[in-house]
């Protein structure tokens, strides 16, 4: 049984949650004293506590800017001493819809909910939204405190019926248990000692209701152990990670998920006090530090397991709950991060948006702040998600915004969409580096981006030319040609675009490998799709040319007659003219289209390959 | 009298959770700071630290934010511990305020603390081009700290945006900054005064003896000891030193740290007094009872 319980607890202040709380943390003794006393001493406008006793509702009192607003913006965490001498961590959660994202926050770790209903007012399409919440982030197990009864002069046939409309919707929600406790937190009634008011109840208190859940430490399964971190010593190499999954010990085979390759673990490390010792076995949630027989190749987010290793895939179906005020447009990349994972990671459909007030699901195509979905996600290499139901640990994710670094959605993996049991990558002797030494020359991608009729194509024949001349292998990826073929099934939404720079840069990406300096000549326009582009290669391999000339000369040169076209209104997305140009501001190059050919080629060559034509 | 089972695994899960912080820190950012103020909270937080790079040394540097005004025991234990685990130990000091004279007396605890420590900090933070600095800030010391991130983001020049902090899920923490955003990292977040306490005690670490009582030459002053730790305590009219048996909750600079009376020998003394008298360690600051909401206010400015 785990030790240390996490707790979401789910209301609003109109249930009377801050006055519960403040009971629970004051009566248990987990508050400070002089904290308390400010609570004796202080009071809000009309208020009708008398001074000198502790008014509950401010021992929870959050910040000044929240309290000058009269709203709770934040989750805020806070202990509370149990009687077993437990420790459970409550995570209070604003209760309001608009909060969504933070209920699911707090919601993500927590073993046990306490959901707070007002019986005077029943339950509510808030309380829906709160079961939804906990049953979609993994909560097992809820206590229902069904509060204000001594305002319904303590009917018991009131609590029952609230009793049962929430544990039906639980049930459907797959949570596993609920605990109903009648409760007034502002009487204290059976919040830490059983209240005479209801004589008919024989369950537990509130208190001890929370102390009786039983959180099983997972020590069962197979080793699941993300790696977090290379741990170096002096003549010693080890690694270090949280244990998502059942009980590392010494002598035990690991499979690396991602390889295939095996080792054994020759010793566990630890410092008891501050002499070093051996740990017998490292369980679920526990850091562990393990040493191998052998030099096995070994990074961060590697999974080592024991058993048969997860199968890889590189799609998959997902549940996500969109934190951020810009919306889920499907076909834009993005940071996906679980764990120690990183990987770029596409949202290549919505398929419905969940009603969270109902549970009924709703077609939709994008997903606004607060909402939550089932979308498709494609990650650019196969990875070892796994269900969410099985694994929060190796399941839940969050997906971030290339640009601005804002985290704009968790995710909870429901199931692989397509496995890569057959794509584990093989390592050929023959790589990268074999091909480069016989050609004589490194690989190299050079990506052009700028408005059509901006000079990309002119720039990206000419340097072919020139390293044709070198005896140097290349190719040129043209946007155009390449829309004839690959991608003619491509139009140029923003969501089309995003998937004809992401099938370029993998064919760059082929090319690259096979040894090539490979040359692309695309419009490219958004950020984050050439970010996605760029994230596919090693550090400085990948060059990114941004060939800026003025819309206005563009649209002179007009060499494909586009923006004719778009002046009578036959082309709505035409880059510069009906859709935006986002520009570069990583680009390695930044070349005038307006500059003669000859000196962005010279430019061009002496960044890419500056050993080939010194 | 020893620690508990329960409490002892209490004490487990928050170590694992703290160790696990640690290692993201150095894993996922560029160049981590450990700082190291030399209390209680320092103390378990380098031994966190320890843990969790053993038998590795603790890939970062530790830094201590240098007043000038620290106690002479706790100088005398930073330079030891320093020693003896092979720390990287860099000091930090506002030495042109320093020059020109600021000193407790001078400024007043608020201000003093503002240009010593806070305007302090962002210079070596800016100096170092540290991205990720460790503090051993924990939630329950104060009532707004409850809302604290334990990866806390920070907008360029160290400003706190309450409303910009990133929701953390799981073991998965977003590591992205951008536009001179920096972050500051509290593996202690959800340890209790007590957990501390009660962590020394089992892992047998060495503190400051400050926290212990003994006769100790004292003044008094806003209904606290101050304590007369060497000659440049500038009196105040009417005050006498005088010899006393008292002790500390807290540690920071010796003119501002208010001393408790009451006998506390040992760690043990220290947790059944927190046990049966539960009054937080902060009620002894100087600098944080001068106006509501004080802290917050702080780390809007860039405090820890």
């Amino acid at each position: 049984m785990k030790a240390l319980i996490r707790v979401v607890v789910c209301g609003s202040v109109d249930d009377g949650k801050s006055t519960l709380l403040g009971r629970l943390l004051a009566e248990t003794g987990s508050i400070p004293e002089d904290q308390l006393e400010s609570a004796r001493f202080t009071r809000r406008p009309g208020s009708t506590i008398p001074l000198g006793e502790v008014d509950y509702s401010l021992v929870t009192d959050g910040l000044e800017a929240e309290r000058e607003q009269g709203i709770t913006i934040d989750v805020a965490y806070r202990h509370l001493m149990l009687p077993s001498r437990r420790r459970a961590i409550l995570a209070d959660a604003p209760g309001h819809e608009q909060y969504t994202r933070n209920m699911a926050v707090a919601a993500s770790t927590a073993d046990v909910a306490i959901l707070l209903i007002d019986s005077m007012r029943g339950t509510k399409r808030q309380t829906h939204r709160h079961l939804t919440v906990c049953g979609l982030m993994g909560v097992k197990h809820v206590v229902l405190a069904v509060n204000k009864l001594d305002g319904v002069g303590y009917d018991q046939g009131i609590y029952n019926e609230l009793v049962a409309e929430v544990s039906d919707t639980a049930r459907r929600m797959e949570i596993e248990s609920v605990i109903p406790v009648p409760v007034s937190a502002l009487v204290g009634d059976n919040v830490l000692a059983h209240s005479p008011n209801t004589p008919w109840y024989h369950g537990p208190t509130l208190l001890d209701a929370l102390d009786a859940a039983e959180i099983p430490e997972h020590i069962d399964g197979e080793v699941r152990l993300p790696v977090q971190t290379i741990i170096r010593g002096k003549e010693f190499r080890g690694y270090g990670g949280i244990v998502a999954q059942g009980a590392v010990k010494a002598g035990q085979t690991i499979t690396v998920a991602q390889s295939g390759q095996q080792a054994k673990i020759v010793k566990l490390h630890g410092l008891k006090g501050t002499e070093p010792f051996e740990p017998e076995q490292v369980i679920t949630g526990e850091s562990a530090t393990i040493e191998l027989d052998k030099d096995i190749d070994i990074a961060r987010s590697d999974l080592l397991v024991t058993g048969e290793p997860p199968q890889l895939a590189d799609r998959f179906a997902a549940d996500i709950v969109w934190m951020s005020d810009q919306q889920l447009a499907h076909g834009r990349s993005y940071t996906l991060r679980c764990g120690p994972l990183e990987v770029p990671a596409t949202v290549t459909n919505v398929r419905h948006r969940l009603d969270v007030t109902n549970g009924n699901t709703m077609a939709a195509r994008l997903l606004e702040i607060n909402d939550v979905g089932r979308v498709e996600i494609a990650t650019s290499r196969p990875v070892t998600l796994e269900a969410y139901s099985e694994s929060r640990e190796t399941g839940g994710f969050i997906l971030v915004d290339r640009m601005s670094g804002e985290t704009l959605a968790a995710g909870l993996t429901r199931f692989a969409l397509r496995r890569a049991t057959n794509v584990v990558p093989h390592h050929f002797e023959v790589d990268r580096e074999a091909r480069q030494v016989l050609n004589g020359h490194p690989a190299k991608v050079l990506w052009l981006t700028g408005f059509s009729g901006s000079g990309k194509s002119t720039i990206a024949d000419a340097v072919e030319r020139k390293l044709h001349s070198l005896g140097i292998r290349s190719f040129v990826l043209d946007g155009d040609n390449l829309r004839s073929g690959l991608n003619k099934d491509l139009g140029f939404t923003p969501e089309d675009r995003a998937e004809n720079v992401r099938r370029v840069a993998e064919v760059a990406h082929l090319m690259y490998d096979a040894g090539m300096v490979v040359i692309v000549a695309l419009v490219s326009p958004f950020r984050a799709d050439r970010q996605a582009a760029r994230s596919l290669f090693p550090e400085g391999e990948f060059l990114e040319a941004w060939v800026d000339t003025p819309i206005e000369v563009a649209m002179e040169r007009d060499t494909k007659g586009l923006y004719a076209k778009s002046k009578s209104g036959n082309l709505p997305n035409l880059t510069g003219v009906g859709q935006q140009y986002e520009d570069p501001e990583s680009a390695e190059l930044h070349l005038s289209g307006t500059d003669p050919v000859e000196q962005n080629v010279d430019t061009v060559l002496r960044m890419l390959l500056p050993d080939a034509v010194d | 009298m020893s620690i508990d089972n329960e409490t002892s695994r209490v004490l487990d899960a928050l170590e694992a959770e703290a160790i696990w912080v640690f290692r993201e820190t150095a894993a996922a950012f560029e160049r981590p700071v450990l700082l190291y103020s030399i209390g209680k909270d320092s103390t378990v937080l380098l031994h966190l630290a320890r843990k969790a790079f053993h038998p590795g040394p603790i890939p970062f540097p530790v830094m201590h934010i240098d007043t000038g005004w620290k106690f002479r025991a706790m100088y005398e234990l930073r330079d030891r511990t320093a020693k003896e685990l092979g720390l990287d130990l860099r000091l930090a000091t506002n030495q042109e305020a320093r020059d020109q004279g600021v000193t407790p007396f001078s400024h007043g605890a608020q201000e003093f603390t503002r240009i010593m420590k806070t305007v302090a900090l962002r210079a070596a933070l800016d100096e170092g081009q540290f991205d990720i600095a460790v503090g051993g800030a924990r939630r329950d010391e104060e009532r707004s700290r409850a809302k604290e991130r334990i990866f806390s983001l920070r907008e360029a020049g160290h400003r706190w945006e309450p409303r910009n902090q990133r929701p953390e899920f799981w073991h998965t923490v977003n590591n992205s900054l951008t536009n001179g955003q920096t972050m500051r990292v509290f593996p202690l977040s959800n340890w209790s005064e007590l957990d501390v306490w009660r962590y020394v005690a089992r892992e047998n670490l060495e503190v400051v003896p400050l926290y212990f009582t003994e006769e100790r030459p004292v003044v008094r002053r806003q209904g606290t000891w101050i304590m007369v730790d060497d000659d440049r305590m500038e009196l105040e009219a009417g005050e006498q030193i005088e010899m006393r048996r008292v002790r500390f909750r807290s540690l920071g600079d010796y003119p501002l740290s208010g001393a408790v009376e009451g006998e506390a020998s040992d760690v043990y003394d220290i947790i059944r007094d927190i046990e049966v008298n539960r009054q937080s360690e902060r009620a002894g600051r100087l600098i944080d009872g001068e106006g509501a909401q004080s802290m917050e206010r702080k780390k809007a400015e860039g405090y820890f």
